[in-house]
């Protein structure tokens, strides 16, 4: 699939074996918390990424579950342990059922 | 349930016009709050005070996307790792932030990301281990413009 026009990243094209590499991501959304108004007074329903995953070579590095309080447009920032060149995969689900995924190509010598 | 009892009859003592002066102040019925939400996040636990580092501002700019980092120490080996990171704010419509859960190929027990803050509040990170110990660090952080929307 391809990668979501939504998500930019940060992460290295090349680690070493066994090196812990810093992966930077943010996603373009408003994470609506539920909590706003629109001009005429009228609740704006709530709308947020509720899960984000990211798995190395499909086994998983890190997940989350997020919550009305996490910021709009979410920025995250966590590390993995370099194993082997492959993909990292990081997803997005939004609880309006859509699903924003990136997959990042990495070479590990 | 026993938090939100007392809570829910502290209330109805003040709805029934006791007195606001039998009322407790506003803070330990959001701690409670909070109280109750890491209890469904952990089950029943004793967390010490310790290992877990929250990076907050002590006076957030903006209540709408203030960084947080919690770090913990942790050797992250399969044996010893930290499993799950819990940050809630106490003083939040909904306190639950967010919940992280690490692996040993996370590397390093170490998340940032922004969050939204109400008002001036108690931050908490909680931090489960493999063996089941939980860490925690608490922090106030005061809100001049709330970040939850008007």
């Amino acid at each position: 699939m391809a990668n979501s026009e939504r998500v930019k990243v940060r992460i290295p094209a090349t680690a070493k074996k066994g090196e812990i590499i810093e992966i930077k991501t943010q996603v373009s959304h408003d994470m609506e918390s539920g909590q706003r108004r629109d001009a005429d007074g009228k609740p704006i329903p709530r709308r947020i990424i509720t899960k984000f995953t990211c798995s190395w070579n499909d086994e998983p590095v890190i997940s989350a579950d997020w919550h009305q309080a996490v910021s709009a447009n979410p920025f995250t920032s966590f590390f993995a342990l370099a194993s082997a060149s492959g993909q990292i995969k990081l997803t997005w689900w939004d609880e309006g059922g859509e699903v924003y995924d990136y997959t990042h190509s990495i070479v590990v010598e | 349930m026993i938090a939100g009892f007392s809570r829910r009859r502290l209330l109805a003592v003040g709805a029934g016009g006791v007195g606001a002066a039998l009322l407790p102040p506003l803070a330990p019925a959001q701690a409670q709050e909070a109280d109750t939400l890491a209890r469904q996040l952990m089950g029943a636990f004793t967390a010490r005070e310790g290992k877990v580092h929250l990076k907050i501002k002590e006076i957030a700019e903006s209540g709408a996307n203030e960084p947080i980092g919690v770090m913990v120490d942790s050797p992250m080996t399969a044996t010893d790792h930290v499993t799950a990171i819990h940050v809630l704010a106490e003083g939040n419509p909904y306190p639950v932030v967010a919940s992280w859960y690490l692996t040993p190929r996370s590397g390093r027990a170490e998340v940032n990301f922004r969050m939204r803050l109400a008002k001036t509040q108690v931050v908490r990170a909680y931090a489960v281990i493999s063996d089941g110990a939980v860490w925690e660090a608490r922090q106030e952080v005061k809100v001049s413009i709330g970040g939850c929307g008007g």
